[in-house]
């Protein structure tokens, strides 16, 4: 069984490889290169998946799950420029997938008990815009 | 696994009659559909692409392309457009939102090779809603990929 809960964070950023010129930037990134940066209200759906304790009724206590979603995404992502105040992207691209990859990163370790497990991150750069890692 | 989803949004009118079914029954199965002039949505179509994230840049693929690739093989042919006058795999199959969504997806496999032969990355589903309440998915088979834990360490790229 899948249990998700989601979490909103608004975070600027820019996407720029130092070892390309600005035109290659641009072929590359788009709009998302300008090195001024630009904001998104990014969406996150965390997804675990387990199976009900037996005592409790739960997979996992919803308020734990949005105490992990806040000091791991939240806290630290939200109203923050990433490529300068949010580890590790002074030196990995926060381009979409690398930031679901990070957040990827952070939460696994929460979820790695006996009864339930990540199972998946959703990120929402935009309503048209996701990347799924799971 | 990553993957990535893009939603596109076209307009385009339709008429849903079968040649092989007469006016009363066209009539019944299909009903407001059916009307002689046709009627609109706006379409949404949701592209899911998975496969080898590329470590430099951090990115499946640059979104530019896979818009550059919708655009050019499926909204265009499409958007604005009388589905059954104007798009031709529709002069004699009914646009239903099922067969709209197997042409896109005869499209996409017609053509994704040519255009990203180059990258290690597949279309693993298709997704149209016809309206906020009609929505048809359709899931494709993809190589197995791996994105290793050491791949993912690789995606690190001082940026400017």
């Amino acid at each position: 069984m899948l249990i998700t809960r989601r979490a909103e964070f608004s975070a600027s950023h820019f996407c720029r490889a130092a070892s390309l010129n600005d035109h290659e930037n641009w072929e590359l990134f788009g709009e998302e290169s300008h090195s001024g940066g630009h904001g998104h209200n990014f969406v996150v759906e965390v997804s675990v998946e387990g199976e009900p304790d037996p005592i409790t009724g739960m997979i996992v206590d919803l308020k734990e799950l949005k105490d992990i979603l806040d000091r791991e995404i939240v806290t630290p992502m939200d109203h923050r420029f990433l490529n300068y105040e949010v580890e590790p992207f002074g030196r990995v691209i926060p381009t979409t997938a690398n930031i679901a990859l990070e957040i990827w990163r952070r939460l696994e370790r929460r979820f790695s008990v006996a009864r339930y497990r990540l199972a998946r991150v959703r990120l929402f750069e935009t309503a048209d815009l996701y990347v799924d890692v799971d | 696994m990553i993957s990535i989803t893009r939603r596109y949004h076209f307009p385009a009118s339709h008429r849903l009659h079968s040649p092989l079914l007469s006016e009363p029954e066209n009539a019944r199965l299909y009903g407001k559909c059916n009307n002689p002039f046709g009627h609109g949505h706006d379409y949404t179509l949701e592209l899911t692409v998975t496969g080898q994230l590329d470590g430099a840049s951090g990115l499946l693929v640059p979104l530019s392309r896979l818009d550059g690739f919708v655009q050019s093989k499926i909204l265009g042919l499409f958007a604005y457009r009388n589905i059954n006058i104007d798009v031709p795999q529709f002069a004699i199959l009914v646009p239903t939102t099922e067969n709209v969504l197997r042409v896109i997806g005869e499209l996409v496999r017609q053509y994704w090779p040519e255009s990203f032969g180059d990258l290690k990355i597949y279309v693993s589903r298709i997704q149209i809603q016809e309206t906020e309440r009609n929505g048809f998915e359709m899931v494709l088979p993809v190589p197995e990929i791996k994105n290793s834990s050491a791949e993912r360490n690789e995606s690190v790229m001082v940026h400017a």
